[in-house]
C-alpha cells in the first residue's frame, strides 16, 4: 500500500505539506495523488473517531447475526445490498461460520433499533433469522484505545 | 541530616574522580526545571514495548518465574538469539558457550572491556560517540584514543583513519554503527576495508549493534560476519532500540568461546544473570517480535525525513542520516557555540536537543535531535526551532 494512504489512514488531517517532508515528495505530487485516490474512490471520505461515552448522545449501537438463503443467481449480494441501504446500518459483512451477515446498526433508541430488526430487516424474503447483540461499553474503536493513547513521561534528555 | 564534615581521606578513586561529569546530564538539569518542553534529547524509542512482549513479562510473572537463571542466560533464549544472528547477521554462534545474556548492551560493553583490558592498553574508538565510551575505557584503566570522524564522510568511520592513528599499544577498537550521534551507517565495503585494517594490526573488534535493525536504506553489513573476523570480535547487541525495551535492561555479547568465558568471569561475579522476567519477554520479542520492528522503522523513517528537510530549510544543513533516530544537524552558521545554542534554544523556544560536545570534542558545531518521540513533537519542535533560528539572525 502505498505510505501516503497508510499516513492519511491513520491521521487524515495531516496537511500536503507536512505529508510531502515525510514521505519526501514534493507538495503537489503528495495533493495529486490525493485527488487521484478521491476520484478513483480509494480514498471513500475522511471521519474522527469520536469517544462516544464523553459526548452527550442517545446513541444506542448493536450487531445483528443474519443468516439469509442464498439465491441461485448472485448468492448473498442481493439481500446484503439492499439491507446495507438502510441509514440504520452502519457497517455490513459477508462472514464465514455460524451465520451469514454481520450487521452493525446505530438507532437514537432501543425502540428504534428494536423496529428495524423486526419490521425491515425479519421480514425481508430470503432472511431466514436474526440475532440482536446491544453494545454495552466501547473499549477500543477503530484501532484507537478509548481512554488514549498509552503514555508514560520518559526522560527529557537521556543518553 | 549526613553532615558536611570532611573526613580526613577522600574516599573516592583517582580514576573515578578523573571522569568528567557526563555534559548530558549538566544538560538534563537545566531541562528538568521547565515546563513545557517540546523534547528531541531522548535516546530511547518514543513507542512503549509492544504489547505482546510485555504479556509475555506478565506471563512470566503469574507462572512463578522469579528466580536466578544460569549465568550465561536461558539457554532457550540464547538458541533464538543465535538463531536470529544467523538468519539476520550471518554470522553463527554457538548457543552453549558463545553467548551472553546481560543487563543491556550497557554491561556488555562493561564486562567486555573488563575482560579484555590491561592497564594502559590503548582502545580506539572513533568520535562523536555514544557518551559511555570513553568513561568505560578509562574505568577499566585503559587509554581511550578517539579517532575523529567528519561530516564530509557523513561521519561514517574510514579504514585510513583507523590506521593512521593504530600505535603499538592499541590492543582493541569499539565500532557503533549504526551511530549514536550522528546516524552514520557503514557499506560492506566500508566494513571489509576496516576488518583489513583490524587483521592488519591485530586488533580485537568490540562493535555495538545496537542501532542495526533501524538501518533505513541498504541492509546492515556486521563486521562480525566477514571472513576471518569472528575470532577477533565481541559482537554486542540488545532489545532496547530495535523492540523498544528499553527499561527491560537487556542484551548480549557473542564472542569465541575464550573470551565469552572470560567476560562469563566479571559478569558471573559482578551480575550474576539478567533479569529473567526481561529474558522471557526478550524470547517473546525475537520469535513475534519482527513485524514490530518493521513497523517502528516505518514510523522513524517518516520523522526523519520531516525533521530533516525541516533542518535543511530553517538553514541548518543536516544530512540525511541512514541510521538509528538521531539527525546530527550543524550549527556553525548560527556562530553560538554546541552549548549557547541548545541552552538558548530551550530556554526561547522551549526545544530540548543535545549539544554536540556531550559526544566528544568532535561534535562541536553540532546537536543531537533525535526523532523517536511522536509525529506531532518533530512538528512543534520544527517550527519553534525555526523562531528560535530567524531570531538570531
Ligand atoms: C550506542 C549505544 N550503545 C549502548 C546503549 C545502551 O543500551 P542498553 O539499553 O542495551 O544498555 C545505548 C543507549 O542509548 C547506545 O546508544
Amino acid at each position: 500500500m502505498d505510505p501516503l494512504l497508510k499516513l492519511l489512514e491513520e491521521h487524515a488531517l495531516r496537511t500536503p505539506v507536512d505529508l510531502s517532508k515525510m514521505l519526501n515528495l514534493p507538495a503537489d505530487e503528495v495533493q495529486r495523488r490525493i485527488k487521484q485516490y478521491e476520484d478513483d474512490k480509494i480514498i471513500l471520505g475522511y471521519k474522527a473517531v469520536i469517544n462516544d461515552d464523553k459526548v452527550d448522545t442517545d446513541l444506542v449501537k448493536a450487531v445483528i447475526e443474519v443468516k439469509i438463503q442464498p439465491e441461485r443467481e448472485g448468492g448473498f449480494d442481493r439481500v446484503a445490498k439492499r439491507i446495507a441501504r438502510f441509514d440504520e446500518v452502519t457497517s455490513l459483512f459477508l462472514m464465514s461460520g455460524g451465520y451469514d451477515l454481520l450487521i452493525f446498526v446505530e438507532g437514537h433508541s432501543l425502540r428504534q433499533v428494536a423496529q428495524f430488526v423486526a419490521e425491515k430487516l425479519a421480514t425481508l424474503d430470503g432472511v431466514t433469522s436474526t440475532g440482536t447483540h446491544f453494545m454495552l461499553k466501547t473499549y477500543k474503536e477503530q484501532g484507537v484505545m478509548m481512554d488514549g493513547p498509552e503514555e508514560y513521561e520518559r526522560l527529557k534528555i537521556s543518553p | 541530616m549526613p553532615s558536611e564534615r570532611q573526613t580526613k581521606r577522600d574516599f573516592v578513586a583517582e580514576h573515578v574522580r578523573s571522569i568528567p561529569r557526563s555534559g548530558i546530564r549538566d544538560f538534563f538539569d537545566i531541562v528538568q526545571s521547565m515546563d513545557n518542553v517540546v523534547s528531541l534529547g531522548i535516546g530511547e524509542p518514543g513507542f512503549v514495548t509492544p504489547w505482546h512482549i510485555r504479556e509475555a513479562a506478565i506471563f512470566a510473572l503469574e507462572h512463578g518465574k522469579t528466580g536466578y537463571t544460569s549465568n550465561f542466560g536461558l539457554l532457550k533464549l540464547r538458541r533464538a538469539i543465535c538463531a536470529y544472528l544467523k538468519e539476520h547477521f550471518y554470522v553463527e554462534y554457538d548457543p552453549n558457550t558463545e553467548v551472553l545474556v546481560t543487563v543491556g548492551v550497557s554491561e556488555a560493553l562493561d564486562i567486555a572491556l573488563r575482560a579484555i583490558v590491561n592497564p594502559g592498553d590503548e582502545i580506539l574508538y572513533h568520535e562523536p560517540c555514544y557518551v559511555s565510551y570513553h568513561p568505560s575505557v578509562r574505568l577499566v584503566h585503559g587509554a581511550g584514543k578517539a579517532i575523529r570522524t567528519r561530516a564530509e564522510n557523513r561521519f561514517a568511520l574510514t579504514a585510513e583513519d583507523i590506521a593512521k592513528s593504530v600505535t603499538p599499544r592499541s590492543k582493541a577498537i569499539v565500532l557503533n554503527f549504526p551511530s549514536n550521534p550522528t546516524g552514520a551507517t557503514l557499506t560492506r565495503e566500508e566494513v571489509e576495508k576496516i576488518a583489513r585494517v583490524c587483521v592488519d594490526n591485530d586488533l580485537l573488534v568490540i562493535t555495538d549493534e545496537i542501532y542495526s535493525e533501524l538501518t533505513y536504506s541498504g541492509q546492515h553489513s556486521s563486521i562480525a560476519a566477514l571472513p576471518g573476523m569472528k575470532e577477533r570480535t565481541i559482537f554486542l547487541h540488545g532489545f532496547s532500540k530495535a523492540f523498544a525495551m528499553t527499561g527491560f535492561r537487556i542484551g548480549y555479547a557473542c564472542a569465541p568461546t575464550a573470551l565469552t568465558e572470560a567476560m562469563l568471569r566479571v559478569h558471573q561475579y559482578s551480575m550474576l544473570c539478567a533479569s529473567i522476567i526481561s529474558q522471557e519477554a526478550a524470547l517473546e520479542a525475537l520469535q513475534k517480535g519482527m513485524d514490530d520492528i518493521a513497523a517502528m522503522r516505518e514510523q522513524y523513517r517518516l520523522r526523519r525525513n520531516f525533521i530533516v528537510k525541516s533542518f535543511n530549510e530553517i538553514g541548518l544543513p543536516c544530512h540525511m542520516p541512514n541510521g538509528a533516530f538521531y539527525a546530527f544537524p550543524s550549527i556553525r552558521e548560527t556562530g553560538l557555540t554546541s552549548r549557547e545554542f541548545a541552552v538558548q534554544l530551550l530556554e526561547q523556544q522551549r526545544v530540548a536537543v543535545v549539544p554536540g560536545d556531550a559526544f566528544g570534542p568532535g561534535g562541536e558545531a553540532y546537536v543531537r535531535a533525535s526523532y523517536c518521540g511522536p509525529m506531532s513533537d518533530m512538528e512543534k519542535a520544527a517550527e519553534r526551532i525555526a523562531l528560535f533560528v530567524r531570531g538570531l539572525k
